[in-house]
């Protein structure tokens, strides 16, 4: 599936929940099952900062493909992690660099997109397209 | 103007009915506001008073020689008053407006730092600081090679005095601290402070931001040589503050800064100085926050503040006891001598998670570090969940609040 065809689908799938406890409870639980970044990665070097939650992010490039690993302290970002690996993971670093992420807004999640939440979440967007950008770099070199 | 009664007792649903704010909606609730010790919300007499000074008023003040300009010197020469009375300062003079606590301090540690502050010279803070009551003195102490010094605090979140005792010396230029923490809720021993320090000739800060909204404040009493609040916390508008200095130190400080208001003459070779209190106050002033934060304290003394305080003491017993009954739920600060605020941690959840969660309910809370990273480091935490008190809360907002609370947590653990 293309990065929009999994927004999509994402999208449709939160039409499901009509109040924000029961999305929320998705959230938390999408936030629980992430896969754990390796132990190694949990450092500095990993670490994105946001003054609220803190967020570690790890890319791996494999068959001109790109895997992000991630965890936070917080299980709502968490969660609100597993649904951007869920679009970006995979896909190869030009499409992840020209992705333009317009779930998160049509879920009702912009809250936490928001630079002012400083949850780490939108350094950690950034921080995955330059991931994108470098790795589609390192390739053509 | 507001009708409410003075009483023994808050009429809490009057008080309640003079916050226009705090009968909004918020995410299909009734607002349950809990972060009055970030800011807090303002009587409808403080928006009526900015409304009628900016409508009827309004000229710049000091300078005019027409009717207007002097009757708007007179709202604002009157609000220097009211603020002088709400902390019982001796002179109008002594009473300084500034932008909030921030400026305040700024101010001091600035103008205090140039003239008095040394190589080897130590200035004595406590771990328990806001941000503003530490960085502004690290700067100073920067500029002057003088050693910052700080007081440390105990498990139970109150200043180990014994250590204070021993900080203390002729070394020390000036002592700083802050008479309620805005993130414990612990209510500082700044008499005892005052008179150890003075002891030694050396003159004390107190940070009052977190005591003027709850506390009835008596520098004289205190014998404070600089006493700061925001009007902003003391539901008064934002972008207004106090400084109270002591005469003798308020004349002995260089100015902070230049402009106009605050020079008597001024040639190209020497400037002399306004007298005090326009020596610190460069500048066209604030004059609707000036006279809205006098509507503010007209507001709490009308309410009185025994009464507030009473108000606010049985909602902190009544809150603590709610929150010290859910699992693994630890507060933060359990002093002796505690005002309106309780910062908690929950076993297993993240503070973020929380807050988040308890905002879908309509219910503000504040997490995070509070802008004291130094005592969340003290405790080896990132941050707390703050909950805080102010005069229009009542035990309903409470019980939302520990409603929402177990909600939160069932859904995260
Ligand atoms: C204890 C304390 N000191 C200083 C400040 C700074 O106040 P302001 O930002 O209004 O200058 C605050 C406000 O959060 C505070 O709680």
């Amino acid at each position: 599936m293309t990065i929009n065809e999994i927004q999509d689908e994402i999208i449709s799938e939160f039409e499901f929940f009509d109040d924000w406890m029961d999305k929320y409870d998705y959230l938390i639980e999408l936030g629980k099952n992430l896969p754990l970044i390796d132990e190694q990665y949990k450092d500095d070097d990993h670490l994105i900062k946001g003054c609220q939650s803190r967020v570690w992010l790890h890319a791996d490039l494999a068959n001109a493909h790109v895997d992000f690993t991630a965890d936070s302290d917080a299980v709502i970002t968490k969660g609100i992690i597993a649904l951007l690996i869920r679009v970006l993971s995979g896909h190869t670093p030009e499409e992840i660099a020209h992705a333009d992420l317009y779930f998160i807004d049509r879920i009702g999640l912009k809250e936490h997109l928001s630079p002012t939440r400083s949850n780490g979440l939108v350094s950690m967007v950034k921080q995955m397209k330059l991931y994108g950008l470098g790795l589609a770099a390192k390739k053509d070199a | 103007m507001s009708t409410t009664a003075i009483a023994e007792a808050l009429q809490i649903d009057q008080v309640r009915a003079d916050f226009p704010l705090l009968s909004r909606e918020m995410r299909g609730h009734p607002l349950v506001f809990l972060d009055s010790a970030a800011s807090s919300q303002k009587p409808r007499v403080v928006l009526e008073t900015i409304d009628h000074y900016y409508r009827y008023q309004h000229a710049n003040v000091h300078r005019g020689v027409y009717t207007l300009s002097q009757e708007a010197t007179e709202a604002y020469e009157t609000a220097r008053a009211k603020v002088r009375r709400f902390l019982n300062a001796a002179h109008n003079r002594e009473i300084i407006f500034v932008r909030g606590a921030t400026e305040g301090i700024n101010l001091v540690s600035s103008s205090f730092g140039r003239k008095y502050l040394k190589e080897g010279d130590e200035v004595l803070i406590t771990a328990m600081e806001h941000h503003s009551n530490i960085v502004p003195w690290q700067m100073a102490c920067e500029q002057s090679g003088a050693v910052l010094k700080v007081v440390p605090v105990n498990e139970r979140g109150e200043l180990q005095m014994d250590d204070f005792e021993q900080l203390l010396s002729e070394r020390t230029k000036i002592v700083a601290v802050v008479h309620v923490s805005n993130t414990l809720g612990t209510i500082n021993p700044v008499e005892e402070i005052i008179a150890r320090a003075h002891k030694l000739d050396i003159p004390v800060l107190v940070d009052g931001s977190q005591a003027a909204p709850h506390l009835q404040v008596d520098v004289q009493a205190l014998d404070a040589d600089f006493y700061v609040f925001s009007g902003h916390k003391v539901f008064g508008p934002t972008g207004i503050g106090v400084l109270y200095g002591k005469e003798k130190w308020l004349h002995a400080l260089p100015p902070y800064q230049g402009g106009g208001e605050m020079i008597e003459t001024v040639t190209f070779e020497k400037t002399t100085y306004n007298e005090l209190p326009h020596k610190f106050e460069a500048g066209t002033p604030n004059m609707a926050g000036a006279i809205g934060l006098g509507a503010a304290l007209d507001y709490v003394e009308r309410l009185g503040q025994a009464a507030i305080g009473r108000h606010e003491d049985e909602l902190l017993a009544y809150a603590t006891g709610l929150l010290e009954a859910i699992e693994g739920l630890r507060i933060i600060g359990t002093a002796e001598r505690k005002a309106s605020v309780i910062s908690f941690l929950v076993e297993g959840t993240h503070p973020y998670d929380v807050g988040t969660l308890l905002d879908k309910q309509g219910i503000a809370v504040r997490t995070g570090h509070h802008c004291t990273q130094p005592l969340m480091d003290r405790y080896g935490i990132p941050g707390t969940i703050r909950a805080s008190f102010a005069l229009y809360n009542d035990r309903s907002d409470i019980d939302r609040f520990v409603a929402g609370l177990e909600r939160a947590l069932r859904m995260l653990r």
